[in-house]
């Protein structure tokens, strides 16, 4: 039903665009649902970087002639819960754990690759995503997955939220800390290698910071910048998806401007809010 | 097992404490970081009832006890007791009200203080609940209790300094704590909070027979409710009634007058 022809109008009215526009709003919608938790960990990088981890892992998959979705999982939950390892420990920061693993992913990957033939269009298509060639059973796929990580995600804010704003105080109190920081890392390589088979890893590791950075800028609650962070997420799916078609230009890209452009628009909005604001009070 | 302290049942909420249940102890605790031996053979205890402040000067290993005593770190030596068990095999603790020191919240996302106060309704391994009515109830209750009610909808990091640490404060007594620790609670917090602060400790206090453990500098707010001190500095160098401790003159503990709590002076 889902890849059934819908009454849409322009520029959704084709087949393919209905299921590209489908594969696109899940992804806007899931992965600022992870990443508003990500944001707050400040590993904002964490999807490109699991991203990277994802790519060696298709190149040990074409290497060795195994599936490349499972070699990818592999290697990025592996990825996910290394990097969650080494802050845990507090051997390094967040940010330079990302770094040692974005850096020596994206290597593997390049070696790997190369080894086992070289650089395709194949491997372009995982980097910025091929949405129009999607196919329906993908469709369903990345829906059904999105739609799981969504309901998790929201059933458990209260402890993730815990977990991420103050992570000593929840260890204290009995919170699992580690079981949630484990759980939002495997959420995280599984969506990221679930999404770039389709969108690529742009889309996805984009998705999960720039609707989260637009939104708590004016969300007055946590659950208001969840909340405002999917809706944007959503709403820049489906708008840059149509401006692609209009423009012809690349999907993914087209929907990454759109969020990154939100967010300046949002950003300077609430600057000058904040500008009224305070002279209306300094009157007062 | 300390053997005056009776058996207890093991309910959660405060009401359930009996008078003499030891809630917190340590016995011949010990760490060193690397070779530096921050705690000495701490003997302490704190009783259902009993309102005790951890005083010693900067650097005396006051956090690091705390630590130690609610099973973040594991100690060299000796042992600590959570409710009369290891604290490590303590999981579920709702029965536990912790207020840490500079409770960092980053600024990156927005969070009402309701939403704050709202994280202490998940011990007990309730964490992935949604919220009854009675937690709501709860959370309104601390919030009240603290004088936070009116900016419970607001976004914590819009709040002063003072406001934020009772949101903080408030979180600990979501969970009707039968045991308090705080850490530096009233570092910073203006005078009307720290009245606030004051009353509603002594009602968790008086009213539901929970036991507090306040780790402080400045106990002026508090000074004349406390029923015992204990004066840490890497070893335990008093533990008895304020009183008593004023009798014998703070200088005999061998502590450098620059280093004392703000309140000690006052007593000596």
């Amino acid at each position: 039903m889902i890849v059934a022809d819908l009454m849409l109008p322009f520029p959704f009215e084709l087949g393919f665009m209905q299921r590209a526009l489908l594969a696109c709003v899940a992804v806007g919608a899931f992965a600022p649902a992870i990443g508003v938790f990500l944001v707050q960990k400040r590993l904002s990088l964490i999807g490109d970087g699991i991203g990277h981890v994802a790519f060696a892992g298709v190149g040990a998959g074409l290497l060795v002639g195994w599936a490349p979705l499972w070699t990818a999982l592999a290697f990025a939950v592996a990825g996910s819960l290394g990097i969650e390892w080494f802050r845990a420990r507090r051997r390094t920061s967040g940010d330079v754990a990302l770094a040692i693993v974005f850096y020596s992913g994206i290597a593997l990957g390049v070696v790997l690759i190369s080894l086992g033939g070289g650089l395709s269009a194949d491997v372009f298509a995982y980097l910025f995503g091929a949405p129009l060639t999607v196919h329906p059973s993908e469709v369903r796929s990345i829906v059904g997955l999105g739609l799981g990580i969504v309901l998790t995600v929201v059933a458990l804010r209260r402890a993730l939220f815990s977990v991420v704003t103050d992570e000593e105080w929840s260890q204290v109190a009995g919170v699992p800390v580690r079981a949630l920081n484990l759980l939002l890392a495997v959420l995280t390589a599984v969506a990221v290698v679930a999404a770039m088979q389709i969108v690529g890893i742009l889309l996805v590791a984009a998705m999960m910071v720039l609707p989260v950075a637009a939104a708590q800028m004016v969300a007055r609650s946590f659950k208001g910048a969840l909340a405002i962070s999917i809706a944007i997420g959503i709403g820049a799916s489906i708008a840059g998806l149509g401006v692609s078609r209009v423009a012809g230009s690349a999907p993914s890209g087209t929907i990454v401007l759109v969020a990154a452009g939100v967010f300046v628009v949002v950003s300077i909005a609430s600057r000058s809010a904040h500008r009224i604001r305070g002279t209306v009070e300094a009157d007062v | 097992m300390d053997s005056t302290a009776p058996e207890t049942p093991r309910g959660r909420a405060p009401e359930d404490a009996s008078p003499r249940e030891d809630l917190l102890g340590a016995e011949g605790l010990s760490f060193a970081y690397g070779r530096d031996l921050v705690i000495d053979d701490v003997d302490l205890s704190v009783r259902a009832g009993e309102f005790v402040a951890l005083v010693g000067p900067n650097g005396s290993g006051k956090s690091t006890l705390v630590k130690l005593l609610l099973g973040s770190l594991e100690p060299l030596t000796g042992a600590a007791r959570l409710f009369g068990r290891p604290p490590r095999s303590v999981h579920r603790r709702g029965r536990l009200g912790y207020v840490p020191q500079r409770p960092n919240l980053s600024s990156e996302l927005p969070a009402t203080v309701r939403e704050i106060v709202a994280a202490g309704r998940l011990t007990d391994g309730r964490w992935w609940r949604p919220l009854s009515r009675t937690d709501r109830d709860e959370v309104g209750h601390a919030i009240a209790s603290v004088g936070l009610s009116e900016l419970s909808r607001r976004p914590v990091n819009a709040l002063s300094g003072g406001q934020q640490q009772r949101a903080f404060i408030a979180r600990a007594f979501a969970s009707e704590p039968s045991l308090l620790v705080l850490d530096e609670p009233i570092a910073g917090v203006d005078a009307a909070s720290q009245r606030l602060f004051r009353d509603s400790l002594v009602h968790l206090i008086r009213e539901h027979g929970a036991g507090v453990l306040l780790v402080s500098h400045e106990l002026s707010a508090v000074a004349d409710d406390v029923d015992r001190v204990i004066v840490l500095k890497q070893r335990v160098l008093f533990d008895g009634r304020p009183a008593d401790l004023a009798a014998r003159g703070v200088g005999s503990l061998g502590v450098h007058p620059e280093d004392l709590p703000i309140w000690l002076e006052q007593l000596s």
